[in-house]
């Protein structure tokens, strides 16, 4: 890979060792991050929004509610720690969700029907 | 699979419109740009809180100061959502802000303005907010996933401050002689910095446009920038202000505004560290974290003591 950017754009300003440099190592005094999730109101799932670093649940909790829900986004918050979610490897994607590409006769338009029955 | 076969197939993603997710594979330097320009985005909105923090305490009324309050506290949330996105691609919070400190990355260069009088504060909403949504909007749609998911939610919270920084100038715009001047005085000194903002010109790039091939960027600084200008040139009328360029003027061949020569010296000075602000604005982000340190000490330790606890409990 040769071609590296150097245009400068708006918010991106290119520059020897820019910020772009990757250390992934967490620091002890970095508090853990934790995923959002919020109820955008009764009767609907909970739905990831974003994450945020807290020092515990309840402050997560807090944070959230002032960074995800200032205008009425939520009733209800969830919070789990970053490190507890397990995630399928997108390299695996083939395996986990090709076998159901060919199966069409889960869905229900697989089947005609009379038009009598047409709201089947 | 050999390095050029991912490459084809990233590649290929983003022809199709498809979005690279954090455990996607991807270039080093896509995953560089990204950290880069995420970052500098995150610091921009932090440290865009100084010069308008600098009037809540003086806000003319208690309207105007509840409004103000609800936008920092805004760029706040938008510096949030923008760490957390760069995260994603595996570098720590901690460093990130080091990086800031320390002068390694960038903020924009117009937060290193002053705000002089009331006026910047709408100033500022309708210029150089309004500049930023022209990128931000465009962004909605940039390729890597989580920036592209946090720039929707900011561009829905941003098109209030834009608002009510034109509704502020608009009062002022019709109010005594003396705020009408200073109406014009703060639209005078923030127009050419706020066309700043969009970056040297396209031909002043001589590299072939990697960020636009990988679709992180999807419109030139100059095509953003004339937007810009033709869209504040017919605002500005209903204020009844004036822009301070003398080479304005409709070109009815292009259909675009034309205008007068960016003062380029200053751009590249303000961005070395030479800005009238540049000093104070980074000391105030530093002092900032270093007094929040026994905040953060103290949280985590009380964290960990209830841990302890309840695993006596449950023991």
């Amino acid at each position: 890979m040769s071609n590296y950017i150097k245009k400068f754009y708006y918010g991106d300003i290119p520059e020897e060792k820019g910020g772009g440099n990757i250390v992934s190592a967490q620091t002890k005094n970095d508090w853990p991050l934790w995923e959002v999730f919020i109820r955008s109101k009764q009767g609907l799932d909970h739905k990831h929004v974003g994450s945020l670093h807290a020092a515990d649940a309840p402050m997560a909790i807090e944070n959230a509610r002032d960074v995800y829900t200032r205008r009425m986004e939520g009733v209800s918050i969830w919070v789990v720690e970053s490190k507890y979610i397990s995630a399928s490897n997108p390299e695996e994607a083939g395996e986990l969700y090709e076998p159901a590409v060919d199966k069409i006769y889960r869905h229900p338009t697989f089947y005609n029907l009379p038009d009598e029955v047409n709201h089947m | 699979m050999p390095v050029q076969n991912f490459e084809k197939i990233f590649q290929e993603k983003i022809d199709n419109e498809i979005k690279i997710e954090p455990k996607d594979w991807m270039p080093d330097a896509y995953r560089k740009t990204n950290i880069r320009q995420i970052s500098q985005h995150a610091h921009s909105e932090i440290v865009g809180m100084l010069p308008e923090g600098n009037w809540i305490s003086r806000a003319p009324s208690l309207k105007r100061k509840a409004i103000l309050l609800a936008k920092v506290q805004d760029e706040a949330g938008h510096g949030l959502y923008l760490y957390s996105a760069c995260e994603t691609l595996g570098i720590s919070r901690e460093e990130t802000i080091n990086d800031l400190h320390s002068g390694k990355a960038k903020y924009s260069s117009i937060f290193n303005y002053p705000t002089l009088t009331w006026a910047d504060i709408g100033a500022i909403g309708w210029l150089v907010d309004g500049a930023a949504i022209m990128n931000q909007v465009m962004l909605t749609r940039t390729s890597y996933g989580p920036y592209a998911r946090a720039m929707v939610r900011i561009c829905k919270e941003e098109s209030f401050h834009q608002r009510q920084g034109f509704e502020s100038l608009l009062v002022l715009s019709k109010g005594t002689k003396e705020q009408r001047e200073m109406c014009q005085d703060a639209i005078n000194r923030w127009w050419w910095p706020a066309l700043m903002m969009f970056g040297p010109k396209d031909s002043e790039s001589t590299n072939s446009d990697q960020g636009m091939k990988w679709k992180i960027k999807r419109k030139s600084n100059d095509e953003l920038r004339q937007n810009f200008i033709d869209m504040i040139t017919e605002q500005v009328k209903v204020l009844g202000m004036t822009l301070p360029d003398d080479k304005l003027k409709w070109n009815e061949e292009r259909k675009h505004y034309d205008f007068g020569e960016i003062n380029w010296d200053e751009f590249w000075n303000v961005v070395k560290g030479n800005g009238p602000c540049n000093k104070q604005r980074l000391q105030a982000r530093k002092d900032a974290w270093d007094k929040g340190t026994w905040v953060r000490e103290a949280a985590a330790a009380h964290a960990e003591k209830r841990k302890s606890k309840s695993n006596q409990q449950a023991a």
